[in-house]
């Protein structure tokens, strides 16, 4: 099979390779680059603003107008600030760890479709950096990966706190994988595609198309709560619980490298809720009735800035109106969030079937449920009569 | 499973729209309250004879001992304070001063007193000892304003004679009634209103705080005209007042410069 056949769906590379092609990449790759730096610039910015906002604080306001130049003014600082490399760490992997987080960030972004179609003299383009037909498969790889960079990082710095705050991390990010994929596997039957461009096409029609309603709720929600703590962001932040972990697993960076996990922590959220978007929002399809193949450009992609700042300030808003779980983190994902998925999953699977299918399989998982939770509560106060003698 | 959590969105998200307490301080100063304790100042009478006669009760009653007094007995010819002595030197340390204005209850000629200034910052030791020229009000009777202090447009205003203002003595017969002497600058103040409910927050200088602080009290604690549409029409009101007052002070500024050229 030729190689080039993967990218067989990509219409710029119909008419083979040329480095008029080629150079087109190469700029979708650079705007792609610097739209999620400049993004994450703004996104710490409109973090601090609203979460002062929602505590009744006023937040950044010295570095330029409404301190929207904070952001910079931090990086700079890191950036001139002491590089420090702890005596006991492992120095290769130490220097290696914060790339480790934050490529996989870069990545994902690159299979998240932004807008419609564009041609520019006689070339046809998607705007997206890349449209594999694994699009949404290699966004499940990538998450997993990021896993490494907050791992080696802990493990590498040969300190106690960072430790204990990568175990916590792997552990939590591996269980919440479970969930993530699962929801993601329930987008995957309706649009029977991986290409992330084609489950967005699928969802093209009208609102009531969108995956969010197609799938009901449920699955969305349950994506949503995974992601977060995918993330680790608050309420599911007890990897870096600076009240337990001092800074979690980089407490033992300083400088660029310090400067270097923050972006990518930030840059993690603007793709997964980009991921969100595409996933059960129809990504840069407007709420109207509209095709994605349009003529206009710019619609399309402000209808996916905007969804996508909308989670935005909902990752925000978590963190505000949520207090950190503490140890009912597993329980969570894996006693509700992967049976619930699992649970969804076949009875959108037995709809797609047969209608009727998908009642039985509903009511059977409903009885066996209820059998499942009476047996536990049983088996628990058992234990709990066995314990007090 | 309890979803009272769920009320944290709620509570998150209304306060998005509040309005907040923070002031940007080095732009925006917090109102003064009425009895804030700050730097000293040494009084003078209406004729300009300064009220210390050295009698060191201040010094002596200083608990954190940084008053330092030595009295003199006046020049017969040109004396300084109206009694038989007058505090010759006196100086006071401000790495130690403790604002506990026990010196002011003290002082039996009301010579001490403290005022709202507590914005100072030196930056070498002796700078922090205010000696008695700079401790001195000047001749109209206000506090000299000293390089290092951060001083604003009305900072200086009502700086002293603030501590005796409610009942003396605890003594509910005298409450609302004047018991200090008239001074440099300043005359006779009205006096508080105490726990008789007689207030007159206009002339005290009293700032009703719980109107700046109302946004963020509990339903039950705000003032009943405050509240609903009253409270609108009651805040419209006083902004528009706020407005009145600054363009009144922006014209008669232009006015006044305008008589200068």
């Amino acid at each position: 099979m030729n190689p080039l056949a993967s990218f067989a769906t990509d219409p710029l590379f119909f008419h083979g390779v040329h480095w008029v092609e080629l150079l087109i990449v190469v700029i979708k790759v650079l705007a792609a680059f610097v739209v999620l730096l400049v993004s994450v610039m703004l996104m710490i910015w409109f973090e601090r603003k609203v979460i002062s906002d929602m505590q009744s604080r006023i937040g950044p306001n010295r570095a330029g107008p409404y301190g929207l130049f904070q952001t910079l003014a931090d990086g700079i600082k890191l950036f001139f600030k002491e590089d420090l490399v702890p005596d006991q760490a492992d120095r290769f992997v130490f220097k290696l760890a914060p790339y480790l987080a934050l490529l996989p960030a870069l990545l994902i972004f690159t299979v998240v479709p932004v807008g419609g179609d564009l041609s520019i003299a006689g070339h046809h383009f998607e705007l997206q950096v890349a449209d594999p037909p694994f699009g949404i498969l290699f966004v499940l790889a990538m998450s997993s990966v990021s896993v490494y960079g907050v791992m080696l990082a802990g493990w590498s710095s040969g300190s106690k706190y960072p430790l204990l705050g990568s175990v916590r991390a792997s552990a939590q990010m591996i269980s919440y994988e479970a969930a993530l994929g699962l929801n993601v596997v329930a987008v995957v039957l309706t649009a029977r595609a991986l290409s992330t461009r084609a489950i967005v096409a699928s969802q093209a029609h009208a609102f009531w198309d969108w995956n969010l309603i197609r799938l009901g709720f449920v699955p969305f929600f349950l994506f949503l709560i995974s992601i977060t703590a995918e993330l680790n962001r608050p309420p599911f932040d007890l990897v870096e619980a600076d009240s337990e972990l001092v800074g979690g697993f980089n407490t033992e960076y300083s400088s660029i490298r310090f400067a270097l996990f923050y972006l990518a922590e930030f840059m993690n959220t603007i793709t997964m809720s980009a991921v969100v978007v595409t996933l059960f929002f129809g990504g840069p399809d407007g709420p109207i009735p509209r095709f994605i193949p349009t003529s206009d450009i710019w619609m399309p992609i402000v209808w996916f800035a905007l969804k996508t700042l909308v989670f935005l300030f909902i990752y925000v808003w978590f963190r505000a109106a949520l207090p950190r779980l503490r140890y009912q983190l597993m329980d969570l994902g894996w006693k509700v969030l992967i049976p619930m998925s699992l649970g969804w999953l076949l009875v959108v699977a037995a709809v797609i079937v047969w209608g009727w299918w998908g009642l039985l399989v509903a009511l059977a998982e409903v009885v066996l449920g209820a059998g499942l939770a009476r047996a536990f509560g049983v088996g628990a106060a058992r234990t709990e009569t066995e314990e007090a003698f | 499973m309890d979803l009272r959590f769920l009320g944290g969105f709620k509570l998150t998200f209304e306060h998005l729209g509040r309005r907040r307490v923070t002031r940007e301080y080095p732009d925006e100063k917090m109102p003064k309250q009425p009895r804030q304790h700050g730097r000293h100042v040494l009084n003078r009478y209406e004729d300009g004879m300064e009220k210390c006669i050295g009698c060191e009760l201040c010094a002596g009653v200083c608990p954190a001992d940084c008053i330092y007094v030595r009295g003199l007995d006046n020049p017969p010819d040109h004396p300084v304070s109206p009694g038989e002595r007058y505090g010759y030197v006196y100086e006071i340390n401000y790495l130690r001063c403790i604002p506990c204005d026990l010196c002011v209850e003290a002082c039996p000629t009301e010579a001490i007193t403290e005022t709202k200034l507590f914005e100072f910052s030196f930056t070498n030791r002796f700078d922090a000892i205010y000696t008695r020229d700079e401790l001195l009000v000047g001749d109209d009777g206000r506090p000299k304003k000293l390089p290092w202090e951060d001083w604003r447009e009305g900072d200086d205003l009502h700086t002293s004679g603030w501590m005796r203002a409610t009942s003396p003595s605890g003594a509910a017969a005298f409450e609302g009634v004047v018991q200090w002497s008239g001074e440099l600058g300043y005359g006779v103040r009205a006096p508080e209103g105490g726990q008789s409910g007689r207030r007159d927050d206009a002339a005290t200088g009293m700032l009703p705080l719980r109107e700046v602080m109302e946004a963020h009290l509990l339903p039950d604690d705000i003032p009943f005209e405050h509240r609903g549409m009253r409270g609108k029409v009651f805040r419209a009101r006083a902004s528009m007042d706020k407005k009145r007052r600054k363009l009144v002070a922006a014209r008669t500024r232009r006015a006044g410069l305008k008589a200068a050229r």
